[in-house]
């Protein structure tokens, strides 16, 4: 067991590290000018140089992103738990949340700007718009998911349908919610990001934008590689939670997590 | 399937094995705890209804154990449904202890062949939902936990259960989580226990010890089942009186009293008249399907 999980660390990390072998070797071996492909050993190098620019933007966007996410996480469960207990919801609100979430967000962003102006609040909303849908769709699927003669069971006890949605619906579509963070998180990032390119003095959105516009390619590539550490770091801190919270999902073998992306 | 399964003694409807020790079954009894009179049911709407029982009328005994086969289709689901209260019939009168049913009665428990736990709670906290949800226990959740422990502790142990308390319903068999799910639906104490083929999803052996659970369970505690099956040996092994159904639209066509000692024992279930019991019901059931098809 143990040396399973030792293994289920290892092996990515070894294949982690090969990549940025292959990439270094390539670097060299072509002799690829510093501006169009930094080295590896070249943009961990920027990382350290510049830490003082890189660390203070991490923050914002960082935060920004929290915020995004926890608006997401709350609004997000909320609808799911009222999209997948009523079937006339469903009805109502299936159509407009598929052609809301089809609408690319990046479109959405100048709006936000015209809205709230340029910094952390069109950020914050990009974050949260992309990352609400994914939440929504899966506790839906997972409160609808919700065993028929469980409720006909809690019913005939007396339950109202709240009694059924919180004894029965919302810890059956926990497994599906927590598959849905992995996502969520990672859009999070990815919305405050754009909107901090678009529109923003801070974060490391604008700070990739400014330092590609004087051709410091290296502090660009130390800028990407610290935000896909610290989106790893989050899914990491989300699948930790999934598994510690719903970890009786996992003796349910036939129990398949859905996980859909938005 | 057929009528040639008449067999020679199928014709005596009352089969009685130690008649000097009659059990009480349904008739003859005080004021019945179910009462339904006259009951249709239509499913879905103009064009696409579903005619499911139609001149519906039974009873069925306080304490008495009621078994409903019929063959496939006919309504057996939907008259447990109709009874606890989930439905309301589209004509006649559903009635339960006293009271017209119009929406989920309160003294009922239910078990259906999908054991249908909680997977998230251990077994012991699958058997409390009860006490959770059913008043007046609900309003002294927190006082009385103690007390209400006790009885799903002792329900437990009282099934063979003792040692999975903790345990998570995917770590248990599926004779094992039936149990659990049987003890969950009895805990509450209620009047009435309604089991849809309960049995049906599990291995024969593990099926015929859960007769006896059962049985075992109604011998002391005297609640009234209804218990819907099409297995008719275990309609006959364990109730008081079966009921046959027609065809869809499903109505009583056929209700056989079984006078068979009890405690019953599995070898009860190899003497003749058991098997002419058995018989006799199978012919029913086959004339029953043999209207539609």
């Amino acid at each position: 067991m143990i040396q399973a999980r030792l293994r289920s660390f290892i092996e990515p990390a070894v294949t982690a590290l090969l990549f940025f072998a292959l990439w270094e070797l390539m670097c060299r071996v072509f002799q690829i000018p510093e501006f169009v492909l930094p080295t590896p050993s070249r943009t961990v190098a920027a990382l350290v140089k510049d830490w003082n620019l890189i660390w203070p933007n991490a923050q914002q966007t960082l935060i920004t992103t929290m915020i995004g996410f926890c608006i997401s996480v709350v609004f997000g469960m909320a609808l799911g738990i009222l999209v997948g207990s009523s079937a006339f919801l469903n009805r109502c609100l299936s159509p407009l949340l598929v052609a809301f979430n089809s609408v690319p967000k990046v479109a959405v962003v100048p709006v936000l700007v015209l809205w709230f102006g340029i910094g952390t609040v069109p950020a914050v909303l990009t974050a949260f718009v992309l990352s609400f849908f994914p939440i929504t769709v899966n506790v839906a699927a997972g409160v609808a998911a919700t065993d028929r003669e469980l409720i006909d069971v809690l019913r005939s006890l007396g339950a109202s349908q709240w009694d059924v949605i919180v004894k029965a619906g919302i810890p059956r579509s926990l497994p599906y919610f927590f598959a849905s963070l992995k996502i969520a998180i990672t859009l999070a990032f990815v919305g405050s990001v754009i909107a901090e390119t678009v529109a923003s003095n801070n974060g490391i959105g604008y700070l990739m934008l400014s330092a590609s516009a004087s051709f410091k390619i290296p502090l660009v590539f130390a800028s990407l590689l610290f935000i896909g550490f610290l989106g790893v770091s989050m899914y990491a801190v989300t699948a930790f939670l999934e598994t510690r919270l719903t970890s009786w999902n996992a003796h349910t073998a036939d129990q398949a997590n859905f996980a859909i992306g938005g | 399937m057929n009528t040639r399964t008449d067999g020679p003694r199928a014709g005596a409807n009352v089969t009685a094995i130690r008649p000097q020790q009659l059990q009480s079954a349904s008739q003859g009894q005080a004021a019945p705890l179910i009462e339904i009179d006259g009951v249709s049911l239509t499913y879905g709407e103009d064009h696409h209804s579903v005619l499911a029982l139609h001149d519906f009328s039974l009873k069925v005994a306080r304490g008495e154990f009621a078994a409903i086969v019929g063959p496939s289709g006919c309504g057996k689901s939907t008259f447990l449904k109709l009874v606890s209260g989930l439905r309301r019939p589209t004509a006649g009168t559903v009635t339960v202890a006293n009271q017209t049913v119009d929406k989920p009665v309160k003294i009922v428990g239910m078990a259906f062949q999908n054991a249908a736990l909680m997977p998230w709670r251990t077994c012991l906290e699958n058997v409390m939902l009860p006490f959770e949800v059913v008043q007046p226990h609900r309003k002294r959740k927190r006082t009385d936990y103690a007390l209400h422990r006790e009885r799903a502790v002792a329900l437990l142990a009282s099934v063979g259960l003792a040692d999975a308390l903790s345990r998570y319903p995917a770590q248990l068999s599926g004779g094992m989580q039936q149990r659990v799910a049987l003890c969950r639906s009895l805990v509450h104490e209620p009047e009435l226990l309604l089991v849809d083929e309960p049995f049906s999803a599990l291995d024969a052996f593990t099926r015929e010890e859960l007769w006896d659970v059962l049985q075992g369970l109604h011998a002391q505690r005297r609640f009234t089942v209804v218990l819907v099956t099409h297995d008719l040996t275990e309609a006959v092994y364990l109730a008081d009186a079966v009921h046959v159904l027609s065809a869809r639209p499903g109505r009583v066509i056929h209700s056989e009293i079984i006078r068979i000692h009890r405690p019953r024992t599995p070898r009860d279930r190899f003497m003749p008249a058991f098997a002419d019991m058995v018989l006799s019901l199978r012919s029913k059931i086959g004339a029953a399907r043999g209207q539609v098809s």
